[in-house]
């Protein structure tokens, strides 16, 4: 049971860190709570799926904005951009949804360098945010494995 | 900023626009006005000209007259007596030729004709004296000057020169004895008008020269005599032939004119003078003086005929002295110049004044406009200003939340919470400031929906509750039975003037009570003047109560206005209850009154308002004086706010107050009525409806205050317990055993409890428990105030286990407590449901089939998630398009959340046409008649909410306006989840799922 405890608290620690640093807001907590009986896996689902249209969604905006590429189609990028910046708030993932609002302003003004440097922070944010999540889904198993219950924050 | 200046900027065209339309109505041109009066002087001065000149001419005319008609008249008397002085020398002439030549010897001599002459001098009254002078050729002379004795004599008197012929005086008159002998031919004068005189036969005149004897200036007539009578036409030589001598007489024109004129008027005021013109360029004076000062400018020339064609004679008259100055027509011109310049200046005056008076109404109206759209600047600004505040406000009040959620010391805790409670203070300051802005510039609206006054009266109620209970001082609420149910109007409104007025009373109240009371405003009028009416007649109530509270108010204590004493109030309710079936049978008729005033009054047995402070109570920011706020804090807008309100609300605000006493607020405000039958299904009322659990209870209340139990059998009434009430316990205790219907259970008020008759009640209950009755025994609940905790033990031990209701009442909270004792578990269930929102939303959501539409993966599983956890089936949409082609009719979706921002169609564009498939449906039912829809109401609608992120009014304005329902805030939370689906789903209790 100590190795429970301990990870439990590790687990609160980690949570509680991501909640102080701004990557998680309530939002995040919100996903938690929906997650019960009838829907045991719930919060693993939509993250996995947030994983999955971001990488995509990263990967068409790298295209948009390649630098070889002469007409940029802003449209595609405020599509891109309006998804992510919808799924990571959803998510609660904030940090991503903040630099989102920023990225909005520059491709708004056309500032091409601005959605390079956007794009960039976004990448850097979503693989940040991932981290911590897969790491949190790492304790989350662990506890699962230990045979204790995932503590509930809030 | 920025909107402040466009603000600027369009206050300063409204004025231009303003000030260019005034411009076209004056009628006084003020650039020509000075030039009108230039133009008008100098008319006026022009005039007064042409009158001067006309008066001045004729004036003249009329002189020039008098002086013609003066000339002539003696141009033609000097003539006509001239001529008859010259007759008279022609008939001497005719004498001498009679009786000189004709008879032989001649019978005239010097001495006949001196005497003849004399005798005859009175005809020729113009002629100094008459000659007769022979004609004597030279060669006659010395026989001649023989036959008389002398010798022929020249002018000078000396002896003549020989000559061819002489013309010596041989008669002549006495005056002028002088000239006998003397040869009138020596004269150069003489001698021309001898030889004229026998050329022509007729009198002749010489030239004028100044008379020998008298020096005046004169002139000769001579006239020719002779020999024997000339035939028809004589020549000159025949003429000259028959002349024998030559008849002579001196006119002295001078006296003879001075004669002339002395006879005559006016002599005085002509200047005469008499010219010989023959030789017209050298007129030779006869008479006046040629230099004498005259007026020149005006003179008459009057032909004289002497009867000599050879000489001309003319008169001329002047006036002595120059034309008098024409008084009259300068005076009249000139008065008629000073009246035209005093019209023309006062007329001026006039249209200046006008103009003045015109340009300070335009000033004033342009300070009027200036002032009003200051006024309406501030309060806009005011407005905008307050709500530019409030925004980061509420996130500071949130954060501070947020923040005293988190772990903190207790240090930290305090400094937290004072900061919170400072903010709440703003931000109720800062909405009160803004109400008041919004109402001043014209921006407040008041909503007319249907709620349910007793509610809002529970809600303001439970407000201040905890104050009251706190402070020790009785809160209650009473409304009529007359006021209807539901009424229209503006709750929110409605609720701030009522917790207003409750919450000044119960601030400045320390003691004593709080009573709030609703009444139809007409019949409290005319309760409140037969009040008056029994006031006078002495027949107000002084009674001592039993608990030696003087006054039958709700506390026992004094009040302001005693129309809440017990005789009013029971009047009031007494008065109701008798024309209750009056008003039931003229429901019909009621219906038809639209509007219903109702009267509001709150009263208190606080500090009161201070007499000299009464006035300004409803001025913003006053407050009765300066140490109520450090008193009892508040900023004093309240009232005013209330005041606008209660207005907008068609009512009006007054109030009595006496200091140390109370003060009772009282307001009107109207209502529309709830139109019931218009529609079968009753609108939903804002607050839960109240249980009906308890319908057909019945209880018995213990309270001596008659007002008191009257409030709570109000109370009691509205969850449908039937009351009884009683003065004092023992009265329960002998009835209940005789009754044989007991009672569900029995309030007791502390008081009553306290008063002393406990212990045998005590006795009594606790035989009744004894006696098994446990089945039927009633439930004994106390009423109380406040309660301290030792009351409580010894509450518990006399036997009221059961429960103390604490004041004030209200009847969801005495439904509860009702609940809790009487051990009703389902419906406690229900109660509790009511109370936890997610578990209630389950209720709702429970079993709904929902269809959730956006184009993000994480956002349809993140709302799925949370709408199933709810009890709800989830179907997913990706796109617009796929929605509707989940959505074609009949669709078996119970709602719709629709994400706004969408590709390719986005949730405003298929919310749009999913309206237009579901209208055309329900006209296709309604003109059909089909059997299908029937059941559904016979419309298909399907709710329709918005997710969206922003949260600002006009993305919710145009979800309105495309058809939706109403929204939710992305990402989902519980409450504003619930507060959307409320709208639409009956509630359906979880036991039935």
């Amino acid at each position: 049971m100590d190795i429970v405890n301990q990870l439990q608290r590790q687990y609160v620690d980690f949570l509680s860190s991501l909640y102080r640093e701004g990557l998680l807001d309530d939002q995040f907590l919100q996903i938690q709570k929906l997650q019960d009986e009838s829907n045991p896996d719930f919060v693993n689902e939509v993250v996995t799926l947030f994983f999955e249209d971001s990488e995509k969604l990263l990967h068409n905006l790298a295209i948009a904005l390649s630098v070889d590429q002469q007409h940029v189609d802003y449209q595609k990028v405020d599509a891109c951009v309006h998804q992510f910046k919808g799924s990571s708030s959803s998510i609660g993932a904030q940090r991503v949804r903040n630099i989102c609002v920023s990225f909005r302003t520059c491709y708004d003004a056309k500032n091409l360098e601005g959605c390079l440097r956007c794009l960039q922070q976004v990448k850097d944010e979503y693989y940040l945010v991932k981290n911590k999540l897969q790491t949190l889904f790492r304790l989350e198993q662990q506890i699962v494995a230990a045979g204790g219950a995932i503590p509930i924050m809030g | 900023m920025g909107l402040k200046l466009q603000g600027h900027h369009m206050l300063a065209v409204k004025l231009n626009d303003q000030s260019g339309t005034k411009r076209k109505y004056t009628f006084i041109n003020r650039v020509w006005l000075p030039k009108i009066l230039w133009l008008w002087i100098l008319s006026t001065i022009f005039v007064s000209r042409v009158i001067y000149n006309r008066m001045n001419a004729d004036n003249k005319e009329r002189r020039d007259e008098v002086l013609v008609s003066m000339c002539d008249q003696r141009a033609r008397m000097l003539q006509d007596q001239f001529s008859v002085s010259v007759n008279h020398v022609h008939a001497l002439a005719v004498l001498v030729s009679t009786f000189h030549y004709y008879k032989n010897p001649s019978a005239i001599d010097q001495e006949t004709f001196a005497e003849y002459t004399a005798r005859t001098a009175f005809e020729r009254p113009l002629l100094s004296g008459v000659a007769y002078a022979q004609r004597v050729v030279d060669s006659e002379r010395e026989q001649f000057e023989k036959l008389h004795g002398w010798t022929i004599r020249t002018m000078e008197r000396e002896p003549s020169p020989i000559r061819d012929e002489y013309a010596p005086v041989i008669f002549s008159q006495e005056t002028v004895s002088y000239i006998e002998s003397l040869d009138m031919m020596s004269g150069e004068e003489d001698r021309e008008n001898i030889l004229r005189a026998r050329a022509t036969g007729k009198a002749v005149l010489t030239s004028p020269f100044r008379l020998l004897g008298s020096h005046h200036l004169g002139v000769v007539l001579t006239f020719p005599v002779y020999k024997f009578k000339l035939g028809s036409n004589p020549s000159l030589a025949q003429r000259i032939e028959a002349t024998a001598g030559y008849i002579g007489g001196a006119f002295d024109v001078e006296s003879l004119v001075e004669n002339l004129l002395g006879q005559l008027a006016g002599n005085q005021a002509i200047v005469v003078n008499v010219y010989d013109i023959t030789n017209s360029s050298d007129p030779l004076i006869m008479y006046g003086h040629e230099n004498q000062d005259s007026d020149i400018s005006l003179e008459r020339v009057s032909m004289l005929n002497f009867g000599d064609p050879y000489r001309k004679h003319q008169m001329t008259c002047r006036y002595l002295k120059k034309a008098p100055t024409p008084w009259t027509a300068i005076t009249t011109a000139f008065l008629f110049f000073v009246i035209g310049l005093l019209v023309g200046y006062m007329t001026y005056g006039g249209a200046i004044h006008i103009v003045k008076v015109e340009d300070d109404f335009h000033e004033m109206q342009l300070l009027k406009v200036r002032a009003e759209a200051a006024d309406v600047a501030k309060s806009q600004f005011l407005a905008t200003l307050s709500h530019e505040i409030r925004t980061p406000m509420n996130g500071i009040l949130g954060m501070l939340a947020l923040l005293l959620d988190t772990d903190l010391s207790s240090t930290q805790r305090d400094y937290g919470q004072t900061a919170q409670a400072c903010g709440k203070a703003l931000i109720t300051l800062i909405n009160e400031v803004l109400d008041r802005a919004k109402i001043e510039a014209g921006k407040l609206e008041l909503e007319a929906v249907p709620f349910d006054i007793r509610s809002i009266l529970d809600d303001v109620l439970s407000l201040f509750s905890e104050k009251s209970r706190h402070k020790g001082i009785e809160l209650a609420v009473f409304v009529s039975d007359k006021v209807p149910e539901m009424v229209m109007g503006d709750p929110g409104r409605f609720r701030q003037v009522i917790t207003n007025l409750v919450g000044n009373s119960v601030k400045f109240t320390e003691q004593g009570h709080v009573l709030v009371q609703v009444h139809l405003a007409n019949h409290a009028e005319t309760l409140m003047k037969t009040k008056a009416d029994s006031f006078i007649n002495g027949d107000s109530e002084g009674v001592v109560l039993s608990g030696g509270n003087r006054f039958s108010t709700l506390s026992g204590r004094e009040v302001a206005e005693d129309m809440h004493s017990w005789k009013t109030f029971k009047n009031l309710i007494l008065d109701e209850e008798s024309q209750y079936l009056d008003s039931q049978r003229a429901s019909t008729a009621d219906e038809a009154f639209q509007n219903v005033k109702l009267m509001v009054s709150v009263e208190d047995t606080g500090i009161g308002i201070p007499l000299g402070a009464q006035e300004r109570v409803f001025t913003p920011f006053m407050q009765a004086d300066s140490s109520t706020s450090r008193n009892y804090g508040g900023t004093g807008i309240g009232l005013s706010i209330s005041k606008c309100l209660v207005e907008l609300m068609g009512g009006r605000i007054n109030f009595i107050s006496h200091p140390q006493i109370g003060s009772t607020f009282s307001f009107t405000a109207s209502f529309r009525r709830c139109q019931k039958n218009a529609n079968g299904d009753m609108i939903k009322p804002h607050s839960a409806d109240l249980p009906v659990a308890f319908k057909g209870l019945k209880a018995i209340l213990v309270d001596e205050k008659k007002i008191r139990a009257t409030i709570t059998r109000y109370q009691l009434k509205r969850l449908g317990i039937l009351v009884e009430v009683v003065n004092n316990i023992r009265t329960v205790l002998s009835n209940s055993g005789s009754k044989n219907g007991s009672p569900d259970m029995i309030l007791i008020e502390k008081d009553s409890w306290l008063s002393g008759e406990n212990d045998c009640f005590d006795i009594r209950l606790l035989e009744w428990k004894q006696h098994g009755h446990m089945v039927n025994l009633p439930k004994i609940i106390l009423l109380a105030t406040n309660i301290t905790s030792t009351e409580f033990e010894k509450a518990k031990a006399a036997g009221f286990a059961d429960t103390v209701i604490m004041k004030p009442l209200r009847a969801t909270m005495v439904a509860a407590c009702l609940q809790q004792v009487m051990g009703t578990e389902k419906k406690a269930q229900h109660e509790r449901d009511m109370i936890n929102a997610s578990a209630f939303l389950r209720s709702l959501l429970c079993g709904k089939k929902i269809l959730v539409v956006d184009d993000i993966r994480v956002n349809r599983r993140v709302a799925a998630g949370a709408l199933k956890k709810f009890g709800a089936s989830v179907e997913c949409a990706e796109s617009g398009k796929d929605a509707l082609a989940l959505l074609q009719l009949p669709h078996n979706f119970d709602a719709c959340f629709m994400d706004i921002q969408m590709p390719e169609m986005d949730g405003f564009e298929a919310t749009r046409l999913i309206r237009m498939l579901e209208s055309k449906a329900n006209e296709q039912i309604n003109g059909g008649n089909d059997v299908e829809g029937t059941a559904k109401g016979g419309k298909w609608h399907l709710p329709i909410l918005a997710m969206t992120a922003d949260v600002i009014h006009a993305t919710y304005e145009e979800c309105l306006k495309c058809g939706m329902d109403g929204y939710v805030s992305k990402p989902f939370d519980e409450k504003s989840l619930y507060q959307a689906v409320a709208k639409f789903f009956e509630p359906r209790s979880t036991a039935d799922s």
